[in-house]
């Protein structure tokens, strides 16, 4: 792999063992998958739906299987900063008892947003015993939670777990030529304590996409925020975030921006086509006047890591979901990579 | 149920259904209705209590059979730290009960037309854009004297899942009690009114009806309406018991075993 540093070789030898495991079971007979407690969020069920799909093309493809957890509630969708505000844990709580129930210890989210309000509301309760007692003394009706469930984030997992090497060795589609650039926001690397990798300096994804064989395109904007729900509120607020973010991807030549939150893609998608250009590709709203620097059109196919996974593991199309994007990928994929 | 409970509930509703005199009565139990003290009969419901004791209802009270939703009561037990939620014509009296009507619940209810909203979960949000403040404490599915999993559907409809929020609140008789306690201050019956009617206008319209459809508008039935309508009262009287006999419905016991579907049972 040409385009990986010695640096970024130190950081997955430690991995090496896991792919020592997973090539042993490698023949076609195995027929047992991994099945990981996972959990959706609303999102991927309704706005995201492509996320979702891609995820377990993908996942079946490495051998594992995203088994949905039952019975789930909505994540808490923003962590709660007031720490006396336990009403606002009960939801992560009663998502942790339902993977309790299970036996299980481990639960798999993609939305990063998930991923941070379950992580952190996990350390919340599990930090201090008096809280826990107070949440399962409320929730009457259920088990109590015992502590211990572990929340996270599928790119931990194909990092940690499964190895990149494990994954470059299934790749049916090789990137070559492509050049993808990440983008993290906040919710996967902030608060430090539950972020997936280092919050100035992330690797994570770069790395994934150089397995897959694609040129990771490194931008100084992809560990900031989007403008995240001041779009709601405040849309031109959100829209100078993104004609940032975008603009530094756009002028170092990537392709793609792939993202692992779907209000991070909201954001994107929808900012970016609001610049005036091609009348034909601008939607959304066009009354912000507040950025009253020129700004270049440059629109950009938005994805998550999981269709941009699947799709080099070799998922068929229907299985990369791409029919909710507001930007379609299929025209670069196939210059760049074919098929 | 033993039969000995069958024959108390038989023996303490004497009183309101026949009038017998007080003194037959054997078992009483002391109720307290809008902090009032009343002695009434064990065993008879809330609602027949409250008309024991001397009220007459004037809202609050519909079908009397536990469908129609319109006699939601909160009550407290003695001695018991909870505050409860029932039907009143579904609940029998206990001891020591404190208990308050709830005529209806004071319930937002926006207007919509159905004819031009998708059968999309998205219209959900427009429309009761407070479902997003659920923190799943789940007193909602608490309160819900049909036994719904109310929390279950609101998590439903913030994923826009029409199918699950109609399965889910199929059996909802829109008494409002999951509402009024809500601490998000969500409307959850109109809301899954509103799932059902968009899930409802996504499927297609059965075979069946279509069918039945088309044979009316063609007339195929119009000469038995005819004679019908030209049938006096008692004649229509007459022609329906007949019917009913020829099923061997009226009068028998299985003609008020009448499930959901307006289908009899067996």
């Amino acid at each position: 792999m040409k385009t990986l540093s010695n640096e970024a070789k130190a950081f997955i030898a430690p991995r090496a063992s896991h792919v020592a495991r997973h090539a042993a079971d490698k023949s076609p007979s195995r027929v047992t998958r991994h099945a990981l407690p996972y959990f959706p969020g609303c999102a991927l069920k309704d706005q995201a739906r492509g996320f979702e799909r891609a995820a377990q093309a993908a996942m079946e493809r490495l051998g594992y299987e995203l088994a949905e957890l039952p019975r789930w509630n909505c994540c808490g969708t923003v962590y709660s900063l007031s720490s006396d505000d336990l009403m606002r844990h009960v939801a992560p709580v009663r998502n942790f008892i339902r993977v309790q129930e299970l036996g299980e210890r481990r639960l798999v989210t993609l939305c990063a947003m998930c991923y941070n309000t379950l992580r952190r509301s996990a350390r919340f309760v599990s930090t201090d015993p008096e809280r826990l007692q107070r949440i399962n003394a409320f929730m009457d009706e259920e088990p109590d939670y015992a502590g211990g469930v572990e929340v996270l984030h599928l790119l931990q997992l194909l990092r940690d777990e499964i190895g990149y090497e494990e994954i470059e060795a299934r790749v049916e589609r090789p990137l070559y030529g492509l050049k993808v650039a990440p983008y993290y926001g906040c919710m996967l690397l902030r608060p430090r304590e539950v972020g997936i990798d280092d919050p100035d300096r992330p690797e994570t994804m770069e790395l994934l996409f150089e397995y897959l064989g694609a040129e990771a395109v490194d931008s100084p904007h992809k560990v900031e925020c989007c403008g995240a729900y001041q779009t709601v509120a405040n849309p031109e607020i959100a829209r100078e975030r993104v004609l940032e973010i975008v603009g530094a991807a756009a002028r170092r030549g990537a392709d793609l921006i792939v993202t692992s939150c779907p209000l991070c893609t909201y954001n994107l998608e929808h900012h970016q086509l609001s610049v005036p250009g091609d009348a034909s590709h601008v939607t959304g709203d066009k009354s912000s006047t507040r950025h009253a620097l020129p700004v270049t059109r440059h629109v950009i196919p938005i994805l998550y890591f999981t269709q941009l996974l699947a799709f080099a593991l070799g998922a068929p199309g229907e299985e990369l979901g791409f029919e909710q994007a507001a930007v379609d990928p299929r025209p670069v994929l196939a210059q760049r990579v074919g098929g | 149920m033993g039969q000995e409970i069958m024959e108390r509930i038989r023996e303490a509703n004497e009183a309101v259904i026949t009038g017998i005199d007080d003194a037959d009565i054997k078992h009483w139990v002391t109720i307290y209705i809008m902090g009032k003290a009343y002695r009434v009969p064990a065993d008879i419901t809330l609602m027949q209590a409250i008309e024991y004791a001397g009220y007459r209802f004037v809202r609050g009270a519909g079908c009397r059979a536990g469908f129609c939703g319109a006699c939601a009561t909160v009550y407290r037990v003695a001695g018991d730290w909870r505050l409860k939620a029932a039907l009143a014509c579904q609940t029998r009296v206990e001891d020591g009960m404190f208990l308050v009507q709830i005529p209806f619940a004071p319930a937002e209810k926006p207007t919509y037309d159905i004819e031009t909203e998708p059968a999309e979960g998205s219209v959900l949000l427009k429309y009761f854009p407070e479902l997003a403040r659920c923190v799943a404490c789940n007193t909602c599915t608490k309160a819900c004297p049909q036994e719904l999993e109310v929390m279950d559907y609101i998590q439903a409809a913030l994923r826009g899942d029409l199918e699950a929020v109609t399965e889910l609140s199929f059996d909802c008789i829109q008494c409002g009690l999951c509402s009024i306690r809500c601490p998000a201050e969500i409307v959850h019956y109109h809301a899954a009114q509103l799932a059902r009617r968009l899930y409802g206008k996504s499927l297609p319209v059965p075979k069946h009806v279509e069918e039945r459809v088309r044979e009316v508008e063609e007339g195929k039935y119009g000469e038995e309406f005819e004679r019908l309508m030209s049938l006096s009262r008692e004649e229509i009287e007459e022609l329906y018991k007949k019917e009913q006999r020829e099923k061997g419905g009226l009068g028998s016991r299985d003609a008020s075993r009448v499930t959901r579907n307006g289908q009899g049972e067996g």
